[in-house]
């Protein structure tokens, strides 16, 4: 376990130094930031006291190799726009993301789970056909034009629920969060279904595959002859067996939803920092770009960790170590 | 003995498998062709996708305006219902129009070709490329192969919109660096999907037979392994291509796919979303609808030709 | 009459198939008194495994039961509902399967496995079920069982498995099992072992056995009663030692002479020519009458059962 753990830890931070590399070498050669910073009567002397402050006139390596040690001091610089410490910047941003992230999550769980099993169980009628429907729609569907139709119908037509903002937050734990007041129920609502159709239906698809896959197992039979009820053997015997993969996949997807959180929150103007990063590669404010990737990337590889971990004590048969 | 079938044991439901009777032998080809009609759904979705696919092509020969000939549009016309008519009562706007008095009917039949085009080629592309490396790699096999598969699996293991959101902060709009950035998106999976196959394929006998007959090894790759991978590249090529569209579409909705010159759908969309609060729900809805029948139609017949293509691959 | 466990009259099971209707099980009649053990020996795809799901109620659409009759004490079994069912598996009847690897589900300790075993059928607290458990456990030769029994499937060898899941089926202490080949997948020794000490259980609590396989050797010693099966019929049966002895289907003498240890050294073995015929289109007249050296004219002609003073019942037109 211990082994696996330093092992993953070292790959991980050989990864993070990788997509460090790439991000700033990518984000490098986009445009020039001067140009939206400064104003375009500027003079030219204005125009290098700019760019030397942001220390722009420096070779590559060099502003690679500065931003690295600052990187790990935990300083990836200041937004050239708020002028405010990037990675300040983003933490701030990163409750309300995971907020929406974890609801969506649920949804998809408490949602798509039972309605996949159901599927599989009553593959063959109207309501399993219904559902599976549902799914490929699910699947279908852009996310985007889907909280857009959501607008529409639920706060534009019908006007039961906001359209956009966070609501009424109240701090947990020092972190302002939605979910515990009505009116930021009421804002979460929207968004965090339209994050978790993707997923719902994802979970629909697994859990129906794996319970078709498992009733044809000879241990369902052999539980069946023991004289259990079919409560029992689809509620334990056949549950159990399908959440170790359905959890994993989705515990791998929960990075997705972070990534994809980057539309919802634009849709439905959710703080998060999805929202900041299209900001600012709208107005390529560098430092904000490369601090939400290394973050991001940073809880990809955590969550994977996590997932291999979980998936490790749900699963009898699997030990770390062997595994990998 | 040959009037004397072999049986498989009758036990729980093996005795449905095929082959237990004789099956009159028809091509695979005609055979999968009914298999694949015997699903109406799945058939529906083939003709309206043809359907899709005629009307994007011919899109400058029926589209009522050519959208980006600025003669043809006029500013008074901005914002019709749908079922609108010109002042002059010559024309009329069957989806309505949109801000700047474009018939949403002829732009989203532009939109669809550029939509459509984008997702299609970015993904043959794609296709070709990840085939090439995944065949590569299994070919020579050692570090190349494993350091190959390593970059494989830790672009697969982000997501989708992640990558292309970076490629895209990186490289700016257009059309050609939003193919780029799919290409750069799908091609792993192809070359994971080919490369597993390839694996599998090897240590199947006719490989052997092929070696024995002292074919080289390329010959055996792209003569046998990879026309064995053939049904699994077509399911989830599909699937694919359905999944680009819809990422290009969110892209450009983002603002940072397409410009603003050639719009997709998805750019289509994004315009008339500021306008959809105040009630213009057209401009954005019927872009929509296109879009998503265009991916439903795809994911249909990509989740039929799963179905029929693999018992194909099991056998 | 009363020492007559269970009685099963011209059964038929069909499995409605895309293909056609195969006749897994068509038209077998066979009675198993109490505390006694009888073998039924076939090919694959003979039908008698799915003689053994019918009796539990578990045959999968598309197959059904067709038709005939299942008396259990006494009882029509076929047509009870699906809670009559339930109560009646594992309490009054316990099957065994072939695979050991499978049945179990991988995922659940053992002592869940057992104890809900108990529990489908009783109200016991969960104490006294794990108690009674851990018993059966060492019941049948599981070191060291209150330990073990706190283990996943996993942890388990082939044999060991199988045996737990032999305890299983003895929970509820049944009036029958029904192994369905439990020892082919196992070591021979292994098997020996898994033999005899079936033999000993059902000595000490009086329970009848139905053991399900294709090997004629295992039925020697252990059953008193066998049954021979060719494509879903009954086409010989009888005291064990009398049909192995003497045979009278061509079918049972061919299975007979196909067993190594039976031959003389350096004698070739002997084969029956060709397959078991597709259960969808059974030849008309006897079934095994391609394969046949007696077979002519008159087995074109589906032939009765004939069945003689000490109880030895063969379907054929050329008894040996």
């Amino acid at each position: 376990m211990l082994a696996f753990l330093i092992r993953r830890i070292s790959q991980s931070v050989m990864v993070l130094l990788v997509m460090s590399v790439l991000v700033f070498v990518g984000v490098f050669y986009i445009g020039n930031p001067i140009d939206i910073l400064i104003a375009p009567d500027a003079t030219p002397a204005e125009y290098a006291r700019a760019v030397k402050e942001l220390g722009l006139d420096k070779p590559m390596l060099d502003q690679y190799w500065i931003f690295l040690k600052d990187a790990v001091h935990g300083d990836l610089g200041n937004s050239f726009v708020y002028n405010e410490p990037a990675l300040k910047l983003i933490l701030q941003r990163m409750p309300a993301t995971m907020e929406l992230a974890v609801t969506a999550m649920l949804m998809a769980v408490f949602i798509g789970i039972p309605l996949g099993m159901l599927a599989g169980i009553k593959h063959d009628t109207m309501l399993g056909r219904s559902i599976m429907r549902f799914s490929i729609l699910g699947f279908s569907l852009p996310t985007f034009w889907v909280g857009l139709m959501f607008i529409i119908l639920f706060s534009v037509q019908l006007g039961w629920l906001p359209s956009g903002g966070r609501g009424t937050t109240v701090e947990l734990l020092g972190v302002p969060v939605s979910f515990l007041t009505w009116d930021g129920i009421q804002h979460l609502i929207l968004p965090a279904m339209n994050l978790a159709l993707f997923k719902t239906s994802l979970a629909i698809r697994l859990s129906r595959a794996g319970v078709q896959e498992n009733l044809q197992m000879d241990y369902v039979k052999f539980a069946k002859a023991k004289g259990l009820s079919n409560t029992r053997i689809i509620g334990l015997h056949v549950m159990k067996n399908i959440m170790i993969p359905v959890i994993t996949v989705l515990g791998m997807e929960f990075g997705g939803l972070i990534a994809f959180a980057v539309v919802t929150e634009t849709i439905f103007s959710w703080p998060g920092m999805g929202k900041l990063v299209i900001d600012s590669i709208g107005v390529l404010d560098r430092p904000v770009i490369v601090a939400y990737l290394l973050i991001t990337v940073t809880m990809f590889i955590i969550i994977n960790l996590l997932v291999d971990i979980i998936y490790s004590i749900l699963d009898p048969r699997v030990r770390l170590g062997d595994h990998n | 003995m040959a009037d004397i079938n072999e049986v498989k044991q009758p036990d729980f439901n093996s005795v449905q498998g095929d082959g237990v009777l004789p099956v009159k032998e028809e091509s695979l080809l005609v055979q999968s062709l009914k298999e694949y009609f015997e699903s109406k759904t799945a058939a529906i979705g083939l003709i309206i996708l043809t359907v899709m696919i005629v009307v994007a092509l011919l899109a400058p020969y029926i589209s009522p305006q050519n959208p980006y000939d600025l003669m043809s549009i006029d500013i008074m016309d901005s914002k019709l219902e749908p079922g609108s008519k010109t002042m002059d009562e010559s024309t009329t706007f069957v989806l309505g129009t949109d801000s700047q008095g474009r018939d949403m009917l002829s732009s989203i039949l532009y939109g669809l070709r550029i939509s459509l085009g984008v997702g299609v080629l970015s993904t043959v592309i794609a296709l070709i490329i990840g085939s090439i490396i995944g065949l590569w790699a299994s070919f020579i096999g050692g570090r190349t192969d494993s350091f190959i598969m390593r970059v494989v699996d830790l672009q697969l293991s982000f997501p989708a919109i992640l990558v292309a959101l970076i490629l895209l902060a990186v490289l700016g709009k257009g059309i050609d660096k939003i193919i780029l950035s799919l290409v750069i998106v799908q091609w792993a999976y192809y070359a994971r999907a080919i490369r597993s196959n390839v694996l599998v394929e090897r240590r199947k006998e006719y490989v052997e037979a092929a070696k024995c007959l002292g074919l080289p090894q390329r010959r055996i790759m792209f003569g046998h392994v990879l026309p064995n991978c053939t049904p699994e590249l077509i399911v989830i090529s599909t699937v694919k291509v359905a999944g680009a569209i819809a990422l290009e579409a969110t892209l450009s909705f983002l603002g940072l796919g397409m410009p603003i010159t050639e719009p997709s759908l998805g750019l289509l969309i994004a315009n008339g979303y500021k306008y959809m609060q105040s009630g213009y729900y057209w401009i954005s809805f019927y872009p929509g609808v296109a879009l998503l029948i265009l991916i439903v139609s795809i994911n249909l017949v990509g989740d039929r030709l799963r179905d029929v293509l693999n018992p194909r691959l099991k056998k | 009459m009363s020492n007559e466990l269970l009685d099963i009259k011209k059964l038929e099971t069909f499995f409605y198939t895309r293909a056609g209707i195969a006749k897994a099980v068509n038209g077998i009649s066979l009675s198993v008194d109490k505390g006694e053990i009888v073998g039924i020996v076939g090919e694959s795809g003979s039908g008698k495994s799915v003689t053994g799901f019918s009796i539990m109620g578990l045959v999968d659409p598309p197959g059904e039961i067709a038709g005939g009759s299942i008396k259990f004490k006494g009882e029509e079994i076929i047509g009870q509902t699906e809670e009559e069912w339930r109560s009646f598996r594992g309490a009054k009847v316990s099957m065994i399967f072939q695979d050991p690897m499978m049945t179990l589900n991988p995922v659940l300790r053992i002592d869940t496995q057992m104890i809900e075993a108990i529990r489908a059928h009783e109200k016991v607290s969960k104490k006294e079920a794990r108690r009674r458990c851990v018993e059966t456990l060492a019941m049948v030769g599981i070191p060291s069982p209150a330990e073990r029994i706190k283990s996943y499937p996993h942890q388990f060898s082939g044999g060991m498995r199988q045996r737990v899941a032999i305890a299983i089926g003895l929970l509820n202490k049944p009036d029958l099992i029904i192994a369905d080949e439990p020892t082919t997948a196992l070591d021979v020794t292994i098997q020996g072992q898994i033999l005899s000490e079936m033999q000993t259980l059902c000595r000490k609590t009086g329970m009848a056995l139905i053991w399900i396989t294709h090997d004629l050797t295992v039925i020697a010693g252990l059953a008193h009663k066998v049954a021979v099966m060719y494509a879903g019929k009954i086409i010989e049966s009888g005291n064990v030692q009398e049909v192995l002895d003497e045979p009278l289907h061509p079918y049972t003498h061919g299975l007979i002479g196909s067993v190594p240890s039976r031959n003389k050294r350096g004698q070739p073995l002997y084969q029956i020519p060709g397959m078991t015929p597709s259960l969808i289109n059974i030849p008309e007249g006897c079934s095994f009458r391609m394969r046949c050296p007696h077979a002519d004219e008159i087995c074109m002609k589906e032939p009765d059962e004939t069945i003689s003073d000490n109880g030895r019942m063969v379907r054929c037109h050329h008894p040996l």
